[in-house]
């Protein structure tokens, strides 16, 4: 051992071999070495990268649409050439019709989606938190996930008639299993090291659901809404397309059907083209925006996309 | 004691009574994963004083962590008992701030927790940032943020649950030994400050011995308490300081020793 002396003499060294702006120094140089600049893409570039491609396919589709009507191969009133299609789309526009079915259809869709997300956040809950009900019900809901809702279509109208109901019944039963298997799968990946967090901090119960256990599902919640979305849309045309009745608004299912009746294969388009555009819109105007801010703001985000 | 009648828990009680903030009484843990028992700790006491900086040190598997956890009470004792003065906060080896809050948030929602009315938490998590020397990150993601940074975000959130007691569980071990030192640094004056109660698990010795007061050496499987040193050195420490090196390297033999006993076993 060293004697006092020496002692006294190595915390004169040390004790001031170290001063505390050294120390403060040391972390500030620290935290600049580990913080990473993020690079931002110009507008132009992501212009490019993202708006082009999907642009450059469509354009591809109607230009291989066109050459195919061209040679004539399907007589013009089975594959009618995109002009006429668009031109027909023009007029369905133009008189305002289009609106009407696009606001029918979408209506039924947006209310349907609002309760299925509702019920499925409620059953999603029980799943994840109740273990009997995850048990009993969990595989049912896999199970109704791969069922097509069009087979609910039927029995919905014997059900309940030709009423908006039946239209609504079959898109809960589309849309409400995967709003709330996404919100299960989201729930166990929230990591256990959050609920631990949660009993020290003294979150209660219902504070763990709302702080740490819905935030935490989050991402997996989005997924969810977005495949119950794409699955309600899905669901409601199947059913417009089979339900039609004078009872009932005309929506774009009903327009397609009409196109039918009337051998209108340019009408049938028309409404197909409606169809996609509101999928796409949703998607591309709703759920990619709200996705990406959600992963970006958690720092999950790929850097180029 | 001999005036005290009544066997209330200490949480009831002013800290001045006993004069212990954490008092673990003869306690023992048995986990049963599968067909057999396995022991963790076995009648483990230790009583720690008010204002006190204990480290637990240990092999891995010497069921420190399970300690901790009894501690602050994310488990039960089989036998005996865990008092401690309020409920004790802890910090984790991971910082394991929640990425969809902001630092600052993360902060505030210790401090609803611990009782503070809304109107008075954004100030207070700006002058708990303060004391860890993050001024101005509240509004920062945890993303953004290095690894030493969110270990310091993690230390706000656990002063903010303005508790008398504050584990630790290995919280620097997953960081460089450079950041580390800087950690022992802002500890050793963040403890000096405020005069809480720390016990501080971890397998590094010389850790131990730079940051406690008292280091209590734990035996694995199951865990006892194998034997204890009060650290007496004055003034300012660091890890390269040689009396840290000195009972540093006493106590690795001790440990050792320990380790090698299962061996045999």
């Amino acid at each position: 051992m060293p004697t006092p002396s020496a002692i006294e003499a190595q915390h004169v060294v040390i004790g001031d071999g170290i001063e505390p702006a050294d120390a403060l120094a040391v972390g500030a140089g620290l935290d600049a070495l580990e913080a990473h600049a993020v690079a931002r893409t110009p507008w132009r570039t992501k212009f490019v990268r993202t708006v082009l491609p999907p642009v450059g396919a469509i354009a591809l589709l109607l230009a291989i649409w066109q050459i195919v009507f061209s040679l004539g191969i399907k007589k013009a009133y089975v594959l009618p050439s995109p002009v006429t299609v668009f031109k027909t789309l023009g007029t369905l526009i133009g008189t305002g019709r289009a609106f009407d079915v696009l606001w029918t259809s979408l209506s039924r869709g947006l209310l349907g989606f609002a309760l299925s997300v509702v019920f499925g956040t409620i059953l999603g809950l029980a799943i994840s938190r109740i273990r009997i009900i995850r048990a009993g019900i969990g595989p049912l809901i896999t199970g109704l996930q791969s069922l097509p809702s069009v087979a609910w279509v039927p029995p919905a109208v014997l059900w309940f008639g030709l009423t908006d109901a039946a239209f609504y019944a079959v898109v809960l039963l589309g849309a409400v299993p995967s709003v709330a298997a996404g919100l299960v799968s989201g729930a166990d990946q929230v990591p256990p090291l959050f609920t631990r967090v949660g009993k020290v901090l003294g979150i209660g119960r219902w504070g763990y659901v709302w702080h740490i256990l819905l935030p935490g599902a989050l991402p997996g919640y989005l997924a969810g809404l977005r495949q119950g979305w794409a699955f309600a849309w899905r669901s409601l045309m199947a059913a417009e397309l089979i339900v039609t009745s004078s009872k009932l608004g005309f929506g774009l299912g009903q327009l397609m059907q009409q196109g039918r009746d009337l051998s209108e294969m340019d009408l049938m388009l028309a409404a197909l083209i409606l169809i996609f555009v509101v999928g796409v819109g949703i998607e591309v105007l709703f759920f990619r925006p709200l996705e990406r801010a959600v992963l970006k703001a958690r720092g999950l985000a790929p850097a180029a996309r | 004691m001999a005036l005290v009648t009544q066997t209330e828990p200490i949480s009831a009680q002013p800290v001045v009574r006993t004069g212990f903030d954490v008092e673990v009484d003869g306690v023992s843990k048995v986990f049963r994963t599968g067909g057999t028992p396995v022991s963790a700790l076995d009648n483990v006491t230790l009583k720690v004083t008010a204002g006190d900086f204990v480290c637990l040190l240990g092999a891995s598997g010497c069921g420190k962590s399970t300690l901790l956890n009894l501690i602050a009470g994310l488990d039960q004792p089989s036998a005996g008992a865990v008092r401690t003065v309020n409920r004790p906060a802890l910090m984790f080896q991971e910082p394991a701030l929640l990425p969809w809050l902001t630092a600052g948030k993360n902060v505030e929602l210790a401090l609803k927790y611990a009782g503070l009315p809304r109107p008075q938490r954004a100030g207070r998590a700006d002058e708990l940032l303060d004391i860890v020397r993050l001024s101005g990150t509240h509004k920062r993601r945890i993303h953004e943020l290095s690894g030493g940074q969110r270990q310091r975000v993690a230390m706000a959130r656990a002063l903010a649950q303005d508790s008398q007691v504050l584990l630790m569980d290995e919280p620097f071990a997953a960081l460089d030994a450079i950041t580390r030192d800087v950690l022992h640094d802002e500890l050793t004056r963040i403890w000096t400050a405020t005069g809480l109660t720390v016990i501080f698990v971890t397998h590094n010795v010389r850790e131990a011995v730079r940051l406690g007061q008292r280091v209590v050496l734990l035996s694995s499987r199951p865990g006892r308490i194998v034997r204890e040193w009060d650290v007496n050195i004055s003034g300012p420490r660091t890890i390269e300081h040689p009396l840290v090196g000195d009972l540093a390297t006493d106590i690795t033999v001790r440990l050792r020793e320990e380790i090698a006993s299962h061996a045999h076993a």
